[in-house]
């Protein structure tokens, strides 16, 4: 329990740790016992040393991914050019065949600059949160977000750039996040505004999409040259707060990636690709609490860590599904 | 490569021996920096949201607001700016505010002269389609809409004013905005550019009105004589903006001032 809210926590920001003495299993304690057995390392090193003679790469879930955010942003597209009203509205707020979709943060922001509860928003956010809790929270992220796709490519650039010696990441504090999203929903109180929604990339890139070209798009340009000069996914990893009202609606999602500690060679390459590598923090040698372990919360089960991994350590998994059938 | 060292702990304490003076390690410089980094970045993006704000808070620029529309204020709280307004328009007479125009971003507004309002849709379709209320679900009718209110603002270049008449196209071949014209097609509204008018005396605000008894033509004098008329606006008027988009004066002789103006007006 206690390891679970610490899960919680790196999502607002606190900074990952080691699982203390009662919070590891004695499996998973023997486990890594065993692992760090002298014969047992030459072993690893030795399949690691497979792997860079060999090297697999996979895009699968990747490509999978960038298939679904444009195809899902395309269907808001096209609902509108050709009529057809299957999505209608932008990521804010819409409606699927009809039903209410709010964004939960866009309508959070609504509410408490309007004072009022509306029917609508509460049923169109029931709808996504059910929706995004069923499929992992922050699954919205890495498989609808226009924006999450442009960051995408802005980080390959800025790991091009940074290989050759042109860019350095700086980090921020993961808890600017939580800040912020405190921050904004009190000011849409205070203001009786939705302040947040002039800076919010999501909107300004999913209105573009649909409505047409605007000069806020030069804003998204502005935080995507950031992203590639300055900080590597400056915008989701350290502001975005609808990245986190996603999070926490599915940190208890039956959608996750399960970490196999058995499997895990600890060499950090799913680290290296992850948008949030605080979550995988349990790959590192002594990070891991159980032999089997859902990564944390904040994960955006975007499934780069499993393309990644040459082992096979990281899956999806759904949670309860082995006892459903 | 077996252990990863706890070098990447957040240890900050006690990796130094005790010196005589406190010197800050490269890593609790590190963090320092990163930790002033963000409170700078948070600052700043609180800052450049409040921007956007200003504007509108202030009500530099006003402009049409869909009908239904909740009075300002209220409207700009409760917009979600989705558009869903925008995609039922027949005449696509709404349009979302960009984030250098100053009535916020992605917040839904019209442009009369360019497109007016012209109830093509008989039953304020865009009222249905919002998800917030914030063009209120209370009206039902386009009788009931109070954008704004229609005003001569240039009695000079009124050719009813002048006595004059119309001939040719209102607005001139290029002109792209769409008007139903009912006993042409009672359901597609058709293209202002196709149809030239030719009339005695200019009462095109009038004619293309779709709200009865919102506008007149009156006598300017006792005269009878004096084929002058001037377009007079009634209580019923709806601010729907056709005759600022109909009018062939450029600029229009007639506009619409939006309901703020009226209701801040003393």
């Amino acid at each position: 329990m206690k390891w679970f809210l610490h899960s919680i926590g790196m999502m607002f920001g606190t900074a990952p740790r080691k699982p203390g003495e009662d919070e590891v299993t004695d499996a998973a304690r023997t486990m890594m016992k065993f692992k760090k057995l002298p014969d047992q390392v030459k072993i690893r090193k030795q399949k690691i040393a497979e792997e860079h003679e060999f090297p697999v790469v996979s895009n699968k879930w990747r490509n999978r991914r960038w298939a679904s955010i444009i195809i899902l942003n395309l269907l808001f597209v096209v609902s509108y050019w050709f009529d057809v009203q299957l999505v209608e509205g932008a990521l804010t707020a819409s409606r699927f065949f009809g039903f209410h979709m709010a964004d939960l943060f866009s309508a959070a922001q609504v509410m408490l600059a309007f004072k009022e509860v509306m029917l609508n928003l509460v049923i169109g956010t029931m709808t996504v949160v059910i929706a995004w809790w069923l499929v992992g929270g922050r699954a919205f992220c890495s498989w609808i977000c226009p924006y999450h796709l442009l960051a995408e490519w802005a980080e390959m650039i800025h790991l091009k750039l940074a290989r050759l010696g042109l860019a350095k990441d700086h980090v921020y504090h993961r808890g600017l996040r939580t800040v912020l999203l405190v921050l904004f929903l009190s000011l849409a109180f205070l203001t009786g505004y939705t302040i947040y929604e002039y800076i919010n990339p999501v909107g300004i890139v999913s209105r573009a999409l649909i409505y047409g070209p605007t000069i806020a798009l030069f804003w998204v340009l502005f935080l995507l040259g950031i992203e590639v000069f300055y900080s590597r996914r400056f915008w989701c990893r350290y502001v975005c707060p609808m990245g986190l009202s996603y999070g926490v609606a599915g940190a208890l999602s039956p959608v996750q990636v399960e970490y196999n500690l058995e499997l895990c060679l600890h060499e950090g390459e799913c680290r290296k690709v992850c948008m949030v590598p605080h979550v995988l923090e349990v790959t590192k040698m002594g990070y891991a609490s159980d032999t089997f372990e859902y990564i944390g919360a904040d994960c955006t089960r975007c499934g780069m860590c499993i393309d990644a991994c040459p082992q096979g350590a990281l899956k999806f998994k759904v949670r309860g599904l082995d006892k459903v059938i | 490569m077996t252990d990863v060292p706890p070098k990447s702990m957040p240890d900050d304490e006690g990796i130094l021996p005790q010196a005589p003076k406190p010197r800050l390690t490269r890593r609790e410089l590190e963090k320092r920096r990163m930790f002033l980094r963000s409170i700078g970045a948070g600052v700043t993006l609180v800052g450049l949201s409040l921007v956007g704000f200003y504007p509108v808070l202030k009500h530099l620029f006003e402009r049409l607001r869909p009908p239904g529309a909740l009075e300002e204020d209220e409207f700009l709280a409760a917009c979600i700016k989705c558009g869903q307004c925008v995609q039922v328009c027949p005449v696509e007479a709404i349009k979302l505010a960009d984030g250098d125009e100053g009535y916020g971003l992605g917040v839904p507004y019209i442009d009369a002269r360019e497109q007016a309002c012209d109830f093509s849709c008989d039953a304020v379709q865009c009222v249905l389609a919002c998800p917030t209320g914030a063009l209120s679900h209370t009206i039902s009718k386009k009788e009931e809409v109070r954008m704004g209110v229609a005003r001569l603002a240039r009695p000079d270049a009124c050719l009813a004013m002048k006595g004059q008449g119309f001939k040719g196209l209102a607005r001139g071949d290029l002109f792209q905005g769409l008007l139903r014209y009912e006993d042409i097609d009672r359901w597609t509204p058709l293209r202002v550019a196709d149809h030239p008018y030719d009339l005695e005396l200019c009462d095109l605000c009038v004619r293309e009105c779709p709200i009865k008894g919102a506008i007149s033509l009156e006598p300017v004098s006792a005269d009878s004589n004096d084929r002058r008329r001037m377009p007079v606006v009634h209580d019923a008027c709806v601010g729907c903006g056709t005759c600022e988009m109909i009018c062939p004066a450029e600029p229009a002789a007639i506009v619409i001032d939006p309901k703020v103006h009226k209701e801040r007006m003393p």
